[in-house]
């Protein structure tokens, strides 16, 4: 293990509370929404209980001091899900969570993709899909240049695994032996047009990094104890073969309506729907059973 | 190798002293292989390493074509080989430079700032980042490889992407001297190279400035603001005009992003006359750049001169020069026409 130069209080945080922080997550996604006027609901439903066990139990960081050269790295490359970090920043401290009012308009620090020169506390700028793998790698071999062993996590999307330039980091990653490398694969199944396999088909995507020389481990996406479990069970940073996590999830995840459906890719509730939604998060995650929508009177 | 061998090899390269023949039958000469320089990027960047813990440097499978094997012989940790991947390789080298590294990575300059364009705006350029993307046998200094191998936009495509510096290096002591300033210039940046066996220039590395271009010649009655493999051609057409009772003053227009525009507005006030003259796409690189200075001052005879709007036939690159006027015959040629204007 990494030796924590800075106490860290969010070690040991237990499933409840990690399970409280994705329902905070998606909460706060459909608020800043709102204040958009669209917002990418689904997209970050999927990975909420992961972003939140990352950032409340398992990443070495002190928000305390963003730039702590020792720090875990985070690359949030579905960068379209910032609307979900952002709040987790705000809540560690990073900055005033009033900041937050300000999304996506005129001038703010927080658009809908994130912008490392104006968020403090993230490592690095996304929007553009497939390049997240790419930082991470120059990240890790950072590092290795300079001695340091911290972990390298990147979030990547399925949709965005059609981009070739994840390929050559892939082949990259394990060429170059960066074991302290993880990357997580939020497998929600939908891309913008269609479920992935109908669009541009990635199974089987764990034999695909597999192939590649990666360590791979397959989980549900949305069970805590599992992620953690996972994430605690990393070999140590160092020459070896990258660990990939592909964490399968249900795209939309705590919002019937949303769940598996392509409607919500980027949307906009108001009004009562806002409420009947806000409402139903509240209430927390419910068993996952297909959405029939209701038909039309 | 032998003097003969190597010889024969330059010929072949159509970089050097050689006869070859274009399809209108016209006899050309290659440059002269005196004072040709081989690459020093490898070494400069080895040399700089030694003393500049930050300095890494990476490749995509051209470490003997752009000798950064030189620094990897010296450097071994602190060398890359992405292998044929350059947008990975621009990316991760983004990711170092977030780390507190600089990264300068290297490859043909058209899988560089080309096929490498999103990469170095979004992950580079967008996010300041401290990566110096080095795009090595620029122009049509490949020759006969073709367009694919070109690079004849890149330029006008960096030039168009914020918060890049755009510099062009001239010859060896030239590009010494502008990889001593690039490693602690802020943000990310794009350096443009010849073939490497681009003619002497400057008798010692120059002391550089970006944003400030270096007159290398005085004169009062045209200008020739030159960027890279054509500076060298620009002094000798000068020195060819001077036979004819004409000065010209010749700038290097090394630094494309920032541009000299005081030097710009000095040589239209000055000289009365300008003739931007570069390997480049006439769309979009420093003739572009200096006409969008030109059009706000009072207007005088400009000419820009390069490739025309069109991919260009192969040939060895002495060649190629030669038939798109941007040898010391070409470059004069062109220079009579616009002074013929001035009157």
């Amino acid at each position: 293990m990494t030796e924590r130069l800075h106490p860290d209080p969010r070690a040991n945080t237990g499933a409840e509370t990690i399970a409280d922080r994705a329902k905070f997550i998606r909460t706060e996604t459909l608020r800043l929404t709102r204040i958009a006027g669209a917002g990418h609901y689904s997209s970050t439903f999927s990975c909420a209980e992961i972003l939140a066990a990352l950032y409340y139990r398992i990443l070495a960081i002190d928000p305390s001091d963003p730039d702590w050269e020792g720090r875990d790295r985070f690359v949030m490359s579905k960068g379209h899900a910032a609307i979900g970090l952002y709040p987790v920043l705000a809540d560690l401290g990073y900055f005033d969570p009033a900041e937050l009012e300000t999304y996506t308009r005129l001038g703010s620090r927080y658009g809908d993709h994130p912008d490392m020169k104006k968020v403090r506390g993230l490592d690095f700028s996304a929007g553009s899909l497939g390049h997240g793998l790419s930082v991470a790698i120059g990240i890790a071999l950072a590092a290795r240049v300079k001695a340091l062993t911290h972990r390298t996590y990147v979030l990547l999307g399925d949709g965005e695994l059609s981009e070739g330039q994840v390929w050559e980091a892939a082949s990259a990653a394990a060429h170059f032996g960066l074991q302290g490398l993880v990357a997580i694969v939020d497998r929600n199944g939908l891309c913008i047009d269609g479920h992935t396999e109908d669009v541009m088909a990635i199974e089987p995507v764990h034999e695909r990094f597999a192939a590649f020389g990666w360590d791979v481990t397959r989980i549900d996406g949305h069970d805590i104890p599992a992620l953690i479990e996972t994430l605690e069970a990393l070999p140590p940073p160092g020459k070896g073969r990258p660990q990939a996590i592909i964490a399968d999830t249900i795209k939309g995840r705590g919002v019937r309506r949303m769940e598996m459906s392509l409607d919500w890719h980027v949307g906009n509730l108001v009004g009562e729907d806002y409420d009947d939604v806000m409402a139903e998060l509240e209430a927390g995650l419910q068993p996952y059973v297909p959405y029939e929508p209701e038909p039309a009177q | 190798m032998t003097t003969e061998m190597q010889n024969e090899a330059e010929i072949f390269r159509g970089t050097t002293l050689g006869e070859t023949r274009l399809k209108d039958r016209r006899s050309v000469r290659g440059t002269p292989k005196t004072g040709m320089p081989a690459f020093v990027l490898g070494e400069e960047l080895a040399a700089l390493a030694d003393t500049d813990p930050r300095i890494v440097v990476a490749t995509a499978d051209l470490a003997s074509a752009n000798r950064t094997n030189d620094f990897r012989a010296r450097h071994p940790d602190r060398f890359f080989n992405f292998g044929i991947a350059e947008r990975n390789m621009i990316t991760a080298a983004a990711g170092m430079a977030s780390s507190g590294l600089v990264p300068f990575v290297a490859t043909f300059a058209s899988f560089a700032a080309i096929l490498g364009a999103e990469q170095i705006k979004t992950d580079c350029a967008y996010p300041r980042q401290k990566v110096r993307v080095v795009g090595t046998h620029s122009g049509m200094s490949m020759g006969f490889y073709g367009s694919s191998h070109h690079s004849l936009e890149d330029l006008g495509m960096m030039r168009a992407v914020a918060d890049l510096t755009v510099a062009c290096a001239t010859d060896a002591d030239h590009l010494r001297g502008l990889l001593r300033i690039a490693v602690d210039q802020p943000g990310a940046m794009y350096i443009r190279l010849g073939r490497g066996r681009d003619p002497k220039v400057y008798d010692a590395v120059p002391d550089l400035a970006f944003g400030r271009a270096v007159t290398l010649r005085e004169g009062r009655d045209l200008t020739i603001l030159a960027t890279g493999s054509t500076v060298r051609a620009s002094l000798d057409a000068a020195e060819a005009l001077a036979a004819d009772g004409v000065t010209v003053r010749v700038v290097d227009m090394w630094t494309i992003a920032p541009l000299d525009v005081a030097a710009i507005e000095a040589a239209a006030g000055e000289t009365g006359a300008i003739l931007t003259v570069e390997e480049h796409n006439l769309t979009g690189g420093l003739g572009s750049a200096v006409a969008e200075v030109l059009v706000d001052l009072p207007r005088i005879p400009f000419k820009r001169h390069g490739v025309p709007d069109r991919f260009v036939e192969v040939g060895p690159p002495a060649a190629l020069y030669a038939h798109y006027q941007l040898d010391a015959p070409g470059i004069a040629g062109v220079a009579r026409e616009l002074l013929a204007r001035k009157g």
